[in-house]
């Protein structure tokens, strides 16, 4: 094929990956965008195997086989639940598949133009290292961040001594690498490259808490954008660039939008050890023994069924015990008796950005009911009940109130201006951060111990 | 002139047209030698050029990339990350070309089928799992 007629067809698959995140402004014209996005691949690989110089498809053919295979049937039978590890399981896969290109790219340059095995031109060897090293991190960065999520490695952060000195060392090391792989052309520099950045990949994730994962994974998401931005400066292939810059800039957004979430710097969050059990003690407590008031699933139910309008609060609490379903059911009970019923996401609840919204969906939630913070954070004092559930950290006053705090001057949703609050909590212990949460002794809220789909299930019964 | 030194003038011009046919086949091979040697390795300067050009394309794309996630809506920002991960596979045009572009078991050919799986499990899961969550997503019905 004409190298005009592939430059242009790239073109195309670039605009139909564009239109597959436009697509995404809005529900109703999401799946078509994500049929842009499976035009603008199969016209990618397409044009690639049409190429001058492609001799031998059966390797090709196995690989597609074999992996298409794979995906398939993990995405058909993962639980919706299970999301976000299936997604940090996936950006390692585009890690190490960076890295296999890289190497490809290393051993045999000469059909993608950029010189001869031992003579590879200094500005390719350089993109080249920045792929493979990006690529290498995304990987075990992602290995990590799979087992944080799953509950394979624990979620609370892994500190020691010497941590960053020793990070900033590898990452002065790898620069070092670098330059002697641009001037000596070896494979030893090259491999070293991709060991040095897998080790740094465990290092620079490792410390980070299991709650600040929404933001782990959004710039995991964004490195293996930027890994793939660096493959294709590397093959001087603008598809790859334009692809890499609109994945690496997602990435980077999400992330924005979760350290917002959080009031926290993206920098601290990379430096980790915050959360965990070790988070230090309750700030703001005061150390008394303050009473609070227990609830039944019938009190809970008797209270939402005489209320006009009830407002939800889910959280990761929701996710761990599978509760949507029941929710849901639940909700459509106070529905069917004349409640309105609506819910309030706060936008770091759960494990990655969005997780809530997609439980709900998955439940059949209708999501013109479902709100995020800034929509909905006003209706709370015109609202009788607000119903919390799994969710703790994102409706503790004390952001607002108490300089003192770990949260503070994280947005919260004001579930405290609601006529009732209601906390299903297994225990009173503290949430992610360790701080107290103090609406949970105020008069007009009242605690629901037990098991958030349990719990659902009993008021459930109770309304019928 | 008579014919025989006419003739024997043809036959002179014809040996000279030869021999310079033979010089310039020669230059022809020389020039595409060359040319051929100087292929992979083009002067500095047009290395540049490309570069440049490359580089517009990754700022022009880094803008187009935030101004249309911006406008993606919050509830989509699961499927937001499972799209662009899918689409980041699109790294399988290198792996492809690494796969695909000469017989035998070289290295880098099993380098290359090694992404090419990689990347199709992305592919086919990141495309799929986003259709999934995407189905869900309901209006109210009333």
């Amino acid at each position: 094929m004409d190298a005009n007629i592939s430059a242009i067809l790239y073109l195309v698959a670039s605009v139909c990956f564009i239109m597959a995140l436009k697509g995404l402004s809005s529900p109703t014209s999401a799946r078509q965008g994500n049929m842009f996005g499976i035009a603008g691949m199969v016209i990618a690989a397409g044009t690639t195997l049409a190429m001058p110089g492609m001799i031998s498809f059966e390797l090709i053919l196995a690989g597609v086989v074999i992996g298409g295979t794979i995906g398939t049937i993990i995405a058909r039978k993962i639980e919706m639940t299970a999301l976000p590890q299936l997604v940090a399981a996936f950006h390692s896969l585009v890690g190490l598949a960076a890295v296999f290109v890289a190497a490809a790219a290393f051993y045999n340059p000469e059909p993608y133009g950029i010189g001869l095995p031992g003579a590879i031109k200094t500005a390719s060897l350089v993109e080249m290292s920045l792929g493979l090293a990006i690529g290498a991190i995304t990987f075990t960065g992602s290995i990590i961040a799979f087992g944080k999520l799953q509950g394979i490695i624990t979620g609370a952060p892994l500190v020691f001594k010497g941590q960053h000195p020793l990070n900033a060392a590898l990452g002065l090391l790898l620069v070092a690498l670098v330059v002697w792989l641009v001037t000596g052309q070896g494979e030893d520099a090259f491999w070293l490259i991709a060991a040095l950045s897998l080790a740094l990949g465990f290092l620079i994730i490792l410390p980070i808490g299991g709650a600040d994962m929404p933001v782990v994974i959004s710039m995991l998401n964004s490195y293996s954008g930027w890994a793939a931005c660096g493959i294709g400066f590397t093959l001087q292939n603008s598809l790859l660039i334009v692809v890499g810059a609109l994945v690496g800039s997602s990435g980077a957004i999400l992330s924005y939008i979760m350290c917002k979430g959080m009031n926290r710097s993206f920098f601290s969050v990379i430096l980790g050890g915050f959360g965990g059990e070790t988070a230090g003690p309750a700030v703001g407590g005061g150390g008394e023994e303050k009473p609070v008031k227990a609830g039944s699933a019938d009190d809970a139910a008797f209270i939402m069924q005489n209320a006009a309008s009830v407002i939800i609060v889910p959280g990761y609490g929701m996710a761990v015990a599978q509760a949507q379903h029941a929710l849901r059911e639940m909700v459509d009970m106070l529905k069917k008796q004349g409640v309105t019923v609506r819910y309030a996401i706060h936008p770091v609840a759960g494990r990655m950005p969005g997780h809530m919204n997609v439980l709900l969906a998955e439940a059949n939630v209708p999501y013109d009911d479902v709100l995020e913070l800034e929509e909905i954070n006003r209706d709370f004092s015109q609202t009788d009940v607000a119903f919390v559930i799994g969710a703790n950290d994102v409706t503790n006053p004390a952001a607002k109130t108490d300089p003192q705090s770990a949260i503070y001057g994280m947005p919260i949703l004001d579930v405290e201006n609601a006529g009732t609050v209601l906390f299903i909590k297994r225990s009173m212990a503290t949430g992610y951060a360790g701080v107290q949460n103090e609406l949970f002794f105020r008069d007009n809220t009242m605690m629901l111990f037990g098991d958030a789909k349990k719990m659902c299930e009993q008021v459930i019964q109770a309304l019928d | 002139m008579d014919p025989k030194q006419l003739s024997q003038k043809a036959g002179e011009l014809a040996q000279k047209a030869q021999s310079l046919a033979a010089d310039l086949g020669g230059l022809a091979s020389d020039a595409a030698t060359v040319a051929t040697t100087a292929l992979p390795q083009p002067a500095a300067g047009a290395d540049d050029g490309q570069f440049v050009f490359l580089f517009t394309v990754f700022v022009l794309a880094c803008f187009v990339g935030y101004y249309v996630v911006w406008q993606v809506t919050p509830a989509l920002h699961s499927p937001l990350m499972a799209v662009t991960n899918a689409i980041s596979s699109v790294i399988i045009v290198g792996a492809l070309v690494a796969a695909g572009n000469q017989a035998g078991f070289e290295l880098p050919k099993i380098f290359g089928f090694i992404a090419v799986v990689l990347a199709s499990v992305n592919i086919f899961g990141g495309f799929i799992v986003t259709e999934r969550m995407l189905g869900m997503f309901k209006k109210k019905t009333r």
